[in-house]
């Protein structure tokens, strides 16, 4: 903070909300636009933070690769792949992308201006993750987090215990087939690697909507083992068999193939039962690509900004926490990024 | 600890029947004693413990975080045993779950400041699905969808070779948690435990609903017996060896709050009949016998205000004797006899209504003649050969309830539900016309209702809601009720009863959505003049 003052820079000259998205004027360009934007630095490849149309991309060849693999390869005008770690100047202001833990190809956005650090978080989360690299911490004088599980009441547990509970339904019930409902791009290719490490190596059944995200993470390296389509074979085939699909498949019609399924859904809103209720899911796994609260807060600590600012999520619990623990926060409220998996 | 929050927390997932019986009885399978028999006594509601209250789980947590933050988690969650298990702020160091038995143990025998310290702890050495489940425990209620009777029904078949239920059920009265006597004999190395518990439950035989439509068409008139269907709660006297008890349908023991009742019942036996609140012989209402019931004690102002007693239909056991294998028919005449010879005020007989024809009992349901028939809740068919046998076997007995009354009324407040219905607004009060003091066509609440619709129609009701809200008061929101836009209700209900609570100055008994008539415009709707008319005729 008093870094800043010395400087007389004021952080929203460097990183601003717009209706886009954020916005840093002496680089001119945005940071995850919702709207098309003549220059962007997208964080990761999620549809809500990756869109089509803008002129001119940063980022890492994994989120372009997946950004081609949805959008087509006329995705945006111009593109440039940034390794993590390697420095881009836009101007006088210096971008680097970081590892994020979120998903393969995730950063977080280091912006540098006349001595001036801000991190934009975009998406991350704390824990190992099978499919792509930790999250890392960059010492900053604001950190713009995200928080979409920032309430006390989200506390992600170990992952592995979740896919031993899976794996014990499947067990219990073999005459019926476990459906888990899971986001197409990262949860679906997690969970996957999940289960090959807790010794699943029977086919997993996918849905077809997965199929081309699998495919791209085996191009990068990461083994998913033996897959098989969900819509071929009789009904009885698919007892004691595990299916992974989108989530809002596994409520559809699509669904009625399989034996009496068991409704799984993989996302940190199964923490809550309610929300489990509500979708019909009879087994929650807590599995989450995102921070939970004390990864937000643990982070938050480590790094200790000289700013927060939120982006998007229950951001009135964090700010408080911040503030409480001596750290300035500021929510900014930035619309058009959707919960995770709300789909 | 943890296989059994793994239990509780999949069984409030699960809808199906059958799989809540694999979950339960692998359960009791995979777990040794006593942890799983202190879990059955859970499942079966036969666990209570006083010591630890939800408020002083509130404070707790509230004294280790901060006040505003535990507030919003709450409001998020809805649930405050959820709230506390997911939002618990655990002190390093606690790193051995307890055992399920070392929590019974604890809270049967510590004092309540011992109880507060260990529940702290085990809080902090738990994972949020078993503090959850730790929780529930203790504040009693587990409300895991699962009944009673589905519990002991998975601890039938949780043997090599399944029994019959109701074997568990007749056995079940004799034994006391933590049941390794029980399960012993089903794993095939202990003897049977003895049933002979005197005083003890006999399961109770239920009917099924009548089906005019199709079941007269199948049935014979002649091999049917009718009585009322009295509106109390089913009950079943017992007085054996010297002990005397009385038990609800589901084996509930609520002696002590009817010492009325149980001293009635002076020879050996055991009958089955409806309890009531009865006055020179005649019943009082159910809101009469509402003030006597859920009591731990009564004093002798209550009892002489509420009298209470029985209106017999059924006997179990007659001396020494099981009556329940004789035909109905024979268990009647026995029935009539042993009530005759009590010679109690305290217990009569619920009359048998002769009839021909199906045609003729119908006209009887129809038109009740005066007194007590008239504020029963429709009538019961019994077959005169029928066994008494527990459970709700298809064609013995059937219930044939009175029609609801019905009126159409206006959707005026709407509240939030709980559980699965947490981001919907589902517990609905409705009113219906009145004039206020200048003379003003205005609505009054008349009654409150939260099901009778489907689904669907909870989403379209829910959005209604949201496009129509005047003000919010917390999870509360009024809605538009004007003569020309608004929502109606045709509200299906029992019956009515004056209230000096509700300012409408009626309560009805079981109301709940029967259809949405999006087709009505309010100002057509009922007005509290037409409730007072079927108060009157009642």
């Amino acid at each position: 903070m008093s870094y800043i003052r010395l400087l007389m820079i004021r952080p929203q000259d460097l990183l601003c909300p717009k209706p886009e998205g954020l916005y840093c004027p002496p680089g001119d360009f945005y940071i995850d636009p919702v709207r098309p934007v003549a220059r962007a630095v997208i964080t990761h490849g999620h549809a809500d933070h990756a869109r089509a149309g803008h002129g001119a991309v940063l980022a890492t060849p994994q989120t372009l690769d997946i950004m081609g693999e949805r959008y087509g390869l006329d995705f945006a005008q111009t593109v440039q792949a940034g390794a993590y770690g390697e420095k881009f100047a836009r101007d006088d202001v210096e971008v680097t992308l970081v590892p994020a833990g979120h998903v393969l190809g995730s950063a977080q956005a280091v912006v540098r201006w006349k001595g001036l650090t801000m991190v934009v978080s975009g998406d991350y989360k704390r824990r190992r993750d099978p499919t792509c690299p930790a999250f890392e911490p960059i010492p900053c004088d604001v950190f713009i987090s995200e928080a979409t599980f920032g309430l006390p009441v989200f506390r992600h547990p170990d992952d592995r215990e979740e896919i031993a509970r899976l794996l014990r339904s499947v067990a219990q019930f073999p005459e019926r087939s476990h459906l888990v409902g899971a986001y197409a791009l990262g949860k679906a290719q997690r969970i996957i690697r999940l289960l090959r490490e807790a010794g699943w190596d029977r086919p997993i059944h996918v849905h077809g909507a997965l199929e081309r995200l699998n495919a791209l993470y085996e191009r990068h390296g990461i083994d998913l083992g033996p897959l098989e389509p969900a819509t071929t074979g009789k009904k009885p085939d698919f007892a004691g068999q595990i299916v992974i699909a989108p989530p809002s498949a596994t409520q559809d019609r699509w669904s009625r193939r399989f034996p009496d399924p068991v409704t799984a859904f993989a996302s940190g809103w199964m923490q809550v039962r309610a929300r489990a209720r509500q979708r019909g899911v009879e087994l929650p796994l807590v599995i989450s690509d995102h921070a939970d609260w004390d990864e937000l807060t643990a982070t938050v600590d480590e790094l200790r900004p000289g700013e927060l600012w939120i982006t998007h999520g229950r951001e009135e619990a964090l700010a408080r926490w911040a503030e409480l623990h001596g750290v300035p926060a500021r929510a900014m409220a930035l619309v058009g990024y959707e919960e995770e998996d709300d789909d | 600890m943890k296989a059994f929050a793994e239990l509780l927390d999949r069984l409030s997932l699960t809808a199906s029947r059958n799989a809540k019986l694999t979950l339960v009885r692998d359960y009791l399978r995979q777990t040794p004693d006593p942890d799983r028999g202190w879990a059955l006594a859970a499942l079966t509601g036969e666990l209570s413990f006083d010591a630890a209250k939800p408020a002083f789980i509130r404070k707790a947590v509230e004294a280790r975080m901060d006040p505003q933050l535990f507030a919003w988690s709450y409001d998020y969650v809805g649930d405050l045993a959820e709230t506390v298990a997911l939002v618990w702020p655990a002190r390093p160091g606690a790193n051995r779950e307890p055992q399920l038995s070392e929590v019974v143990d604890a809270l049967r025998g510590a004092t309540r400041p011992e109880v507060q310290r260990l529940i702290e702890g085990w809080l902090d050495a738990l994972q949020p699905t078993g503090r959850w489940a730790l929780l529930k425990l203790m504040t009693g209620g587990l409300r895991v969808g699962l009944t009673a009777r589905l519990a002991k029904r998975a601890v039938a078949d949780m043997g090599a070779e399944p029994v019959p239920a109701v074997e568990i059920e007749e056995l079940w009265h004799a034994l006391h948690p933590p049941y390794e006597d029980l399960f012993a004999w089903l794993e095939g190395h202990g003897e049977r435990p003895s049933s002979d518990n005197p005083g003890r439950f006999r399961p109770a035989m239920l009917a099924q609903a009548l089906d005019e439509a199709v079941d007269f068409g199948k049935l014979d008139p002649a091999d049917y017996s009718a009585e009322w269907k009295w509106d109390g709660i089913r009950v079943q006297a017992v007085n054996e060896g010297g002990v005397r008890r009385l038990y609800t349908r589901t084996g509930d023991d609520i002696s002590k709050g009817f010492p009325d009742v149980v001293d009635a019942l002076t020879a050996e036996g055991s009958i089955d009949g409806e309890l009531l609140v009865m006055r020179d012989g005649r019943i009082a209402s159910f809101g009469d016998l509402q003030q006597r019931l859920n009591r731990k004690s009564v004093d002798a102002k209550l009892l002489a205000k509420f009298p209470a007693g029985i209106r017999a239909y059924d006997l179990l056991a007659e001396g020494p004797e099981d009556t329940r294998p004789l035909p109905f028919a024979e268990r009647r005449r026995r029935l009539e006899a042993f009530v005759a010879r009590e010679q109690s005020d305290r217990i009569d007989l619920s009359p048998i209504q002769p009839f021909a024809t199906w045609a003729e009992l119908t006209a009887l349901r129809a038109n009740p003649p005066a007194g007590d028939p008239q504020v029963s809740e429709g009538l019961m068919l019994k077959r005169l050969d029928s066994i008494y046998e527990a459970g709700r076997p298809k064609g013995p007995w059937f219930k044939w309830k009175r029609d609801p009354l019905l009126i159409d009324a206006v959707l005026m407040y709407a509240q939030r539900g709980h559980g699965k219905r947490s981001s919907f607004y589902s517990d609905y009060t409705f009113g219906v016309w009145t004039e206020d003091d200048a003379g003003q066509r205005v609505l009054t609440p008349v009654g409150k209702a939260y099901f009778g619709f489907t689904d669907e129609e909870l989403k379209q009701i829910d959005k209604f809601v949201r496009d129509n809200t005047l003000e919010r008061f917390g999870p509360v929101r009024s809605v538009r009720a004007e003569p020309h836009h608004g929502l109606v209700f045709e509200v299906a209900f029992e019956g009515l009863q004056r209230s000096t609570r509700h300012k409408s100055g009626v309560a009805m008994r079981f109301p709940r959505i029967n259809r949405l008539r999006w087709d009505k415009p309010p100002g057509e709707a009922d007005a509290l003049s037409t409730l007072e008319r079927m108060l009157a005729a009642q």
